[in-house]
Protein backbone atom coordinates (compact mmCIF):
# COMPACT_ATOMS: atom_id res chain seq x y z
CA UNK A 1 0.00 0.00 0.00
CA UNK A 2 1.49 3.40 -1.26
CA UNK A 3 2.39 5.78 1.49
CA UNK A 4 0.62 8.71 0.23
CA UNK A 5 -2.50 6.75 1.34
CA UNK A 6 -1.51 5.68 4.68
CA UNK A 7 -0.01 9.05 5.70
CA UNK A 8 -3.41 11.10 5.95
CA UNK A 9 -4.60 8.26 8.13
CA UNK A 10 -1.85 9.06 10.65
CA UNK A 11 -2.34 12.81 10.72
CA UNK A 12 -6.68 12.53 11.24
CA UNK A 13 -5.92 9.97 13.84
CA UNK A 14 -3.66 11.85 15.64
CA UNK A 15 -5.87 14.98 15.30
CA UNK A 16 -9.45 13.60 16.43
CA UNK A 17 -7.39 11.63 19.39
CA UNK A 18 -6.30 14.87 20.77
CA UNK A 19 -9.01 16.67 19.79
CA UNK A 20 -11.39 13.95 21.96
CA UNK A 21 -9.66 12.35 24.32
CA UNK A 22 -7.67 15.20 25.37
CA UNK A 23 -4.45 13.21 26.43
CA UNK A 24 -1.09 13.01 24.01
CA UNK A 25 -1.21 10.34 21.57
CA UNK A 26 1.92 9.05 19.84
CA UNK A 27 2.00 6.64 16.63
CA UNK A 28 4.20 3.32 17.89
CA UNK A 29 3.74 1.00 15.51
CA UNK A 30 3.26 0.60 11.95
CA UNK A 31 2.58 -3.36 10.80
CA UNK A 32 1.20 -5.44 7.91
CA UNK A 33 -1.04 -7.90 8.73
CA UNK A 34 -1.30 -10.62 5.82
CA UNK A 35 -3.72 -12.81 8.52
CA UNK A 36 -6.79 -11.52 8.41
CA UNK A 37 -7.89 -8.90 11.05
CA UNK A 38 -8.55 -9.83 14.47
CA UNK A 39 -10.86 -7.98 16.91
CA UNK A 40 -8.66 -6.43 20.21
CA UNK A 41 -10.80 -4.10 21.84
CA UNK A 42 -14.02 -2.13 20.36
CA UNK A 43 -14.07 -1.95 17.04
CA UNK A 44 -15.67 -0.18 14.05
CA UNK A 45 -15.55 -0.13 10.50
CA UNK A 46 -15.99 2.27 7.54
CA UNK A 47 -15.94 1.42 3.97
CA UNK A 48 -15.30 3.80 0.70
CA UNK A 49 -16.13 2.85 -2.93
CA UNK A 50 -14.94 4.89 -5.79
CA UNK A 51 -11.25 5.31 -7.30
CA UNK A 52 -9.63 3.67 -4.13
CA UNK A 53 -12.23 1.17 -2.47
CA UNK A 54 -11.66 -0.80 0.97
CA UNK A 55 -12.13 -0.53 4.65
CA UNK A 56 -11.03 0.98 7.46
CA UNK A 57 -10.91 -0.49 11.32
CA UNK A 58 -10.90 1.77 14.28
CA UNK A 59 -10.28 -0.76 17.18
CA UNK A 60 -9.42 0.56 20.53
CA UNK A 61 -8.60 -0.68 23.95
CA UNK A 62 -12.39 -0.30 26.14
CA UNK A 63 -10.54 1.70 28.58
CA UNK A 64 -9.53 4.12 25.92
CA UNK A 65 -13.34 4.27 24.65
CA UNK A 66 -14.92 4.36 27.58
CA UNK A 67 -12.37 7.09 28.33
CA UNK A 68 -13.71 9.47 25.14
CA UNK A 69 -17.36 8.87 26.06
CA UNK A 70 -17.24 10.12 29.67
CA UNK A 71 -15.10 12.86 28.49
CA UNK A 72 -18.04 14.10 25.76
CA UNK A 73 -20.78 13.01 27.85
CA UNK A 74 -19.87 14.45 31.54
CA UNK A 75 -20.38 11.04 33.26
CA UNK A 76 -18.41 8.82 34.18
CA UNK A 77 -19.24 5.40 31.91
CA UNK A 78 -17.57 1.98 32.07
CA UNK A 79 -16.96 -0.16 28.92
CA UNK A 80 -19.67 -1.96 29.04
CA UNK A 81 -21.64 0.82 28.70
CA UNK A 82 -23.39 0.47 25.06
CA UNK A 83 -22.92 4.24 23.95
CA UNK A 84 -19.28 3.37 24.52
CA UNK A 85 -18.84 1.04 20.91
CA UNK A 86 -21.25 3.78 19.14
CA UNK A 87 -18.39 6.34 20.95
CA UNK A 88 -15.63 4.32 18.57
CA UNK A 89 -18.19 4.40 15.26
CA UNK A 90 -18.50 8.15 15.51
CA UNK A 91 -14.68 8.06 16.21
CA UNK A 92 -14.28 6.08 13.36
CA UNK A 93 -15.92 8.25 11.50
CA UNK A 94 -13.85 10.99 12.10
CA UNK A 95 -11.30 10.18 11.67
CA UNK A 96 -11.33 7.83 7.94
CA UNK A 97 -13.71 10.98 7.06
CA UNK A 98 -10.70 13.66 7.91
CA UNK A 99 -8.26 11.48 5.96
CA UNK A 100 -10.62 11.14 2.77
CA UNK A 101 -11.45 14.21 2.74
CA UNK A 102 -6.90 14.84 2.26
CA UNK A 103 -7.38 12.39 -0.26
CA UNK A 104 -10.10 13.86 -1.97
CA UNK A 105 -8.75 17.36 -2.33
CA UNK A 106 -5.33 15.41 -3.52
CA UNK A 107 -7.95 14.09 -6.43
CA UNK A 108 -8.86 10.95 -5.25
CA UNK A 109 -12.28 10.75 -5.61
CA UNK A 110 -14.47 8.05 -3.78
CA UNK A 111 -17.45 7.67 -1.30
CA UNK A 112 -17.82 7.03 2.28
CA UNK A 113 -20.40 4.46 3.61
CA UNK A 114 -21.60 4.76 7.29
CA UNK A 115 -19.83 3.35 9.93
CA UNK A 116 -20.91 -0.04 11.63
CA UNK A 117 -19.65 -1.43 14.93
CA UNK A 118 -18.15 -4.79 14.79
CA UNK A 119 -18.89 -7.44 16.73
CA UNK A 120 -17.46 -10.08 17.50
CA UNK A 121 -19.62 -12.41 14.90
CA UNK A 122 -19.97 -9.37 12.21
CA UNK A 123 -15.59 -10.14 11.99
CA UNK A 124 -16.28 -14.10 11.67
CA UNK A 125 -19.27 -13.77 9.54
CA UNK A 126 -17.39 -10.85 6.97
CA UNK A 127 -14.05 -12.40 7.01
CA UNK A 128 -12.10 -9.58 6.92
CA UNK A 129 -9.06 -11.53 5.34
CA UNK A 130 -7.54 -9.01 3.04
CA UNK A 131 -4.36 -7.82 3.92
CA UNK A 132 -3.20 -4.80 5.82
CA UNK A 133 -1.69 -2.08 7.50
CA UNK A 134 -1.81 -1.44 11.04
CA UNK A 135 -0.83 1.71 12.78
CA UNK A 136 -1.08 1.41 16.51
CA UNK A 137 -1.24 4.62 18.77
CA UNK A 138 -0.79 4.94 22.30
CA UNK A 139 -2.50 7.10 24.61
CA UNK A 140 -2.20 7.23 28.44
CA UNK A 141 -6.02 5.58 28.49
CA UNK A 142 -4.78 2.83 25.76
CA UNK A 143 -3.74 1.57 22.60
CA UNK A 144 -5.38 2.84 19.51
CA UNK A 145 -5.17 0.51 15.97
CA UNK A 146 -5.95 1.73 12.98
CA UNK A 147 -6.74 -1.52 10.71
CA UNK A 148 -6.50 -0.08 6.80
CA UNK A 149 -7.18 -2.22 4.08
CA UNK A 150 -7.62 -0.52 0.35
CA UNK A 151 -6.83 -0.72 -3.26
CA UNK A 152 -7.21 1.17 -6.28
CA UNK A 153 -10.00 0.55 -8.05
CA UNK A 154 -8.81 0.04 -11.35
CA UNK A 155 -5.71 -2.70 -10.41
CA UNK A 156 -8.91 -4.32 -8.85
CA UNK A 157 -11.29 -4.44 -11.80
CA UNK A 158 -8.00 -5.78 -13.75
CA UNK A 159 -7.06 -8.54 -11.06
CA UNK A 160 -11.28 -9.89 -11.34
CA UNK A 161 -10.83 -9.68 -15.33
CA UNK A 162 -8.09 -11.88 -14.89
CA UNK A 163 -9.32 -14.54 -12.67
CA UNK A 164 -12.36 -14.46 -14.79
CA UNK A 165 -10.23 -15.40 -18.28
CA UNK A 166 -8.42 -18.14 -16.79
CA UNK B 1 -18.36 21.80 29.27
CA UNK B 2 -17.88 25.69 29.11
CA UNK B 3 -20.90 27.55 28.98
CA UNK B 4 -21.06 30.28 26.35
CA UNK B 5 -23.24 33.52 26.00
CA UNK B 6 -26.68 31.96 25.42
CA UNK B 7 -27.60 32.83 22.02
CA UNK B 8 -31.34 33.80 21.94
CA UNK B 9 -33.91 34.39 19.09
CA UNK B 10 -34.51 38.55 18.69
CA UNK B 11 -38.44 38.14 18.09
CA UNK B 12 -39.41 36.85 21.51
CA UNK B 13 -36.18 36.35 23.49
CA UNK B 14 -36.33 32.69 23.90
CA UNK B 15 -33.55 30.11 23.57
CA UNK B 16 -32.95 28.86 20.01
CA UNK B 17 -34.32 25.78 18.88
CA UNK B 18 -32.53 22.71 17.33
CA UNK B 19 -33.22 19.80 14.76
CA UNK B 20 -29.99 18.10 15.44
CA UNK B 21 -29.73 15.20 13.09
CA UNK B 22 -26.97 12.03 12.71
CA UNK B 23 -27.35 8.29 12.31
CA UNK B 24 -24.62 8.47 15.39
CA UNK B 25 -26.78 8.50 18.81
CA UNK B 26 -23.27 9.71 20.04
CA UNK B 27 -23.07 11.96 17.77
CA UNK B 28 -26.60 13.26 18.48
CA UNK B 29 -25.72 13.46 22.20
CA UNK B 30 -22.74 15.47 21.23
CA UNK B 31 -24.15 18.19 19.72
CA UNK B 32 -26.98 18.67 22.03
CA UNK B 33 -24.61 18.74 24.75
CA UNK B 34 -22.60 21.59 23.22
CA UNK B 35 -26.23 23.42 21.86
CA UNK B 36 -27.30 23.12 25.76
CA UNK B 37 -24.24 25.05 26.39
CA UNK B 38 -24.94 27.43 23.79
CA UNK B 39 -28.61 28.17 25.92
CA UNK B 40 -30.25 26.18 23.32
CA UNK B 41 -33.15 23.82 23.20
CA UNK B 42 -33.31 20.55 21.37
CA UNK B 43 -36.67 20.07 19.73
CA UNK B 44 -35.90 17.29 17.69
CA UNK B 45 -34.01 14.70 16.78
CA UNK B 46 -33.32 12.35 13.56
CA UNK B 47 -31.22 9.53 12.34
CA UNK B 48 -31.89 9.37 8.81
CA UNK B 49 -32.97 11.97 5.94
CA UNK B 50 -36.48 10.78 5.50
CA UNK B 51 -37.26 11.68 9.38
CA UNK B 52 -35.53 14.63 9.31
CA UNK B 53 -37.66 16.23 6.41
CA UNK B 54 -40.35 14.92 9.12
CA UNK B 55 -39.41 16.40 12.14
CA UNK B 56 -38.36 19.74 10.16
CA UNK B 57 -42.10 19.87 9.02
CA UNK B 58 -43.47 18.78 12.99
CA UNK B 59 -40.98 21.15 14.71
CA UNK B 60 -39.87 24.20 12.64
CA UNK B 61 -36.67 24.55 13.86
CA UNK B 62 -34.42 27.49 14.12
CA UNK B 63 -31.71 25.59 13.27
CA UNK B 64 -30.72 22.11 12.12
CA UNK B 65 -27.62 20.55 12.47
CA UNK B 66 -27.56 18.23 9.47
CA UNK B 67 -24.57 15.36 8.83
CA UNK B 68 -23.83 14.38 5.70
CA UNK B 69 -23.33 10.12 5.54
CA UNK B 70 -26.45 8.22 6.62
CA UNK B 71 -28.35 5.50 5.92
CA UNK B 72 -31.62 5.41 3.97
CA UNK B 73 -31.34 9.33 2.96
CA UNK B 74 -28.29 11.09 3.31
CA UNK B 75 -28.06 14.74 4.72
CA UNK B 76 -27.71 16.85 1.03
CA UNK B 77 -30.70 14.83 -0.08
CA UNK B 78 -32.99 16.30 2.98
CA UNK B 79 -31.64 19.60 2.69
CA UNK B 80 -32.87 19.74 -1.30
CA UNK B 81 -36.09 18.54 0.26
CA UNK B 82 -36.19 20.86 3.60
CA UNK B 83 -35.00 23.82 1.53
CA UNK B 84 -37.76 23.63 -1.56
CA UNK B 85 -40.51 22.58 0.99
CA UNK B 86 -39.07 25.36 3.93
CA UNK B 87 -36.94 28.46 2.25
CA UNK B 88 -36.34 30.04 5.40
CA UNK B 89 -34.96 26.72 6.42
CA UNK B 90 -31.44 27.47 8.67
CA UNK B 91 -29.10 24.44 7.62
CA UNK B 92 -25.75 23.61 8.96
CA UNK B 93 -24.14 20.76 7.79
CA UNK B 94 -22.08 18.81 10.17
CA UNK B 95 -20.08 16.03 8.63
CA UNK B 96 -16.80 14.56 8.91
CA UNK B 97 -16.19 14.41 4.76
CA UNK B 98 -15.11 17.98 4.51
CA UNK B 99 -14.07 17.57 0.86
CA UNK B 100 -15.12 20.65 -1.69
CA UNK B 101 -17.53 18.79 -4.06
CA UNK B 102 -19.42 17.86 -0.57
CA UNK B 103 -19.36 21.08 0.99
CA UNK B 104 -20.05 22.74 -2.83
CA UNK B 105 -23.01 20.40 -3.05
CA UNK B 106 -24.89 20.93 0.75
CA UNK B 107 -24.74 24.82 -0.53
CA UNK B 108 -25.85 24.83 -3.61
CA UNK B 109 -28.74 22.13 -1.97
CA UNK B 110 -29.64 25.52 0.45
CA UNK B 111 -27.54 24.89 3.20
CA UNK B 112 -25.98 27.79 5.21
CA UNK B 113 -22.67 26.66 6.60
CA UNK B 114 -20.44 23.72 7.34
CA UNK B 115 -18.91 22.60 10.08
CA UNK B 116 -16.54 19.46 9.89
CA UNK B 117 -16.13 17.10 12.98
CA UNK B 118 -14.69 16.62 15.25
CA UNK B 119 -16.49 19.51 16.31
CA UNK B 120 -14.96 22.36 18.22
CA UNK B 121 -17.95 24.25 20.53
CA UNK B 122 -16.13 27.55 19.53
CA UNK B 123 -16.09 27.44 16.06
CA UNK B 124 -19.68 25.97 15.81
CA UNK B 125 -21.48 28.55 18.26
CA UNK B 126 -19.65 31.14 15.76
CA UNK B 127 -21.02 29.21 13.11
CA UNK B 128 -24.62 29.43 14.60
CA UNK B 129 -24.18 33.23 15.41
CA UNK B 130 -23.68 33.95 12.01
CA UNK B 131 -26.41 31.97 10.42
CA UNK B 132 -28.71 33.52 12.41
CA UNK B 133 -27.79 36.69 11.95
CA UNK B 134 -27.12 35.97 8.22
CA UNK B 135 -30.80 36.59 7.50
CA UNK B 136 -31.57 39.60 9.40
CA UNK B 137 -34.56 37.03 11.37
CA UNK B 138 -33.22 36.21 14.74
CA UNK B 139 -30.51 35.87 17.25
CA UNK B 140 -28.13 37.89 18.97
CA UNK B 141 -25.91 37.35 22.13
CA UNK B 142 -28.45 37.94 25.33
CA UNK B 143 -25.61 39.37 26.93
CA UNK B 144 -25.34 41.93 23.76
CA UNK B 145 -28.75 42.69 24.23
CA UNK B 146 -28.74 43.72 27.94
CA UNK B 147 -25.75 46.16 27.11
CA UNK B 148 -28.11 47.84 24.72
Amino acid sequence: MRMELIQPFIGSLDAVLAEMMKEPAKIVDLTMEEEGYRRKGLAASVGFRGQIEGRVILDMDPAAAAHVASYLSGEELSPAESIVPETVCELANMVIGNAVTQLNDRGFQFKVLPPEVLTAEQVEKAGFDSEATILSFETPKGTVHLNISMEYHSRRVRENSTVSVS
Amino acid sequence: MKQFEPLTRKKDNQPVRYLVVDDSVFARKSLAKMVESFGGQIVGEAGDGYTAIAEYARAKPDIVLMDITMPQMEGIEAVERIVRDHPEARIVMVSSVGYQDNILAALQKGARHFVQKPVKPDALYEIIRYVLQDDGVTATVAAEEKTR
